[in-house]
């Protein structure tokens, strides 16, 4: 048992996720990272897959362990359908299985639609979007093997549900991910496994911080009923939950976790 | 299509299908229908393919998996495109 040892102690076996396999994509940074440690946290062996911050998902891994718990960083860009059916395979190989995938990995190219290059609007549907369609593809045979414990869950945002100005291809990016999840939740439930969104609202990360500051930030929190920005280790708990044997009866959920932004 | 335990190819074809489809192998005969008699479902069938395509290195395109109705349409098929 390793409840005994380590980063797990005492947690309820409905929330323990002992001997899962979970892959997170775009885990080096942000809210992936939190999800990552998280779920290694609850005892998970955990993928942490990067595109290119290689020395920061070496060093979050390098943390997992250093808690007591298992981790290997899996460089590959979701948007390369071969690419993620190499990284797949390989954590198959290393960790023996995948019961568990989070397709995190996103970015966000801003701007008024009259203005954005055509290779920026590609670019966040090929990583946000596509990335997940091909992770999940890839994943899927994997996680049919682990029935009860299988899970997929997207990580969506709150944009994809209002929209919102000068980000139109993230929300539509976000918002497919949505269709995604009901989708896929229904294909694979014959074999038990979840699909599920998480739907962020405004989040202390990188990506965040850049684009709030000063009276942008006020004029937020104004809107924000519970009166402040997100931390990503509250995504990660919702993520956490999800993936765990006490949520197998939810499919097809979106959950938010934005302060009340949206309803 | 003779059954015989001596062929090797149809028994890894038989082992594959009894593994995917959770029956017993000694169920899995040329006659048997994946759909009526194996109570495979759409999930099952498409589990099965790809096992199959990855043990002999095959493709099975989506037109010939919807004609392979039976456990002995896919000894055949797989037996035709095998390359060893």
């Amino acid at each position: 048992m390793r409840y005994t040892s380590g980063a797990v102690t005492a947690l309820p076996p409905s929330l323990s996720l002992t001997d899962r396999v979970a892959l997170v994509t775009g885990a080096s940074r942000g809210i992936g990272r939190a999800i990552a440690t998280t779920l290694a946290a609850r005892g998970a062996s955990v993928a942490v897959n990067y595109t290119s911050s290689e020395a920061a998902a070496a060093s979050l891994c390098d943390e997992i362990i250093a808690a007591g718990g298992k981790a290997i960083a899996v460089g590959f860009d979701v948007a390369d359908e071969d690419a993620v059916a190499a990284g797949i395979k390989r954590v198959i190989d290393e960790l023996g299985a995948l019961h568990i995938l989070v397709n995190n990995a996103g970015i966000s190219i801003d701007g008024l639609l009259m203005r954005a290059k055509r290779e920026d609007l590609r670019r966040t549907l090929a990583v946000n979007l596509e990335g997940a369609v091909y992770c999940s593809k890839a994943a899927a045979r994997h996680l049919l093997k682990a029935k009860d414990a299988g899970r997929i869950i997207n990580v969506s945002s709150v944009v994809g549900e209002t929209g919102n100005g000068g980000q139109s291809m993230y929300a539509a990016s976000k918002a497919g991910l949505l269709g995604l999840t009901k989708s896929l939740a229904q294909e694979l439930a014959g074999r038990r496994v979840t699909v599920n969104a998480v739907s962020p609202g405004f989040i202390e990360t990188d990506m965040t911080d850049a684009a709030l500051q000063g009276d942008a930030r006020e004029q937020l929190l104004a809107k924000i009923p519970l009166r402040r920005i997100g931390a990503a280790t509250e995504v990660a708990e919702a993520v956490a939950w999800l993936a765990s044997p006490a949520a197998a009866y939810v499919t097809g959920h979106v959950l938010r976790v934005n302060g009340g932004l949206a309803m | 299509m003779s059954d015989a335990t001596s062929d090797p190819i149809l028994d890894t074809i038989k082992e594959i299908i009894a593994e995917q489809l959770d029956v017993q192998k000694e169920d899995v005969s040329a006659e048997k229908s994946f759909t009526d008699d194996l109570q495979a479902d759409s999930l099952a069938i498409v589990e099965l393919v790809l096992a199959l395509e990855e043990k002999f290195h095959i493709k099975i395109p989506d037109d010939k998996v919807d004609s392979i109705k039976t456990v002995g349409d896919a000894v055949q098929y797989i037996k035709q495109n095998n390359a060893g």
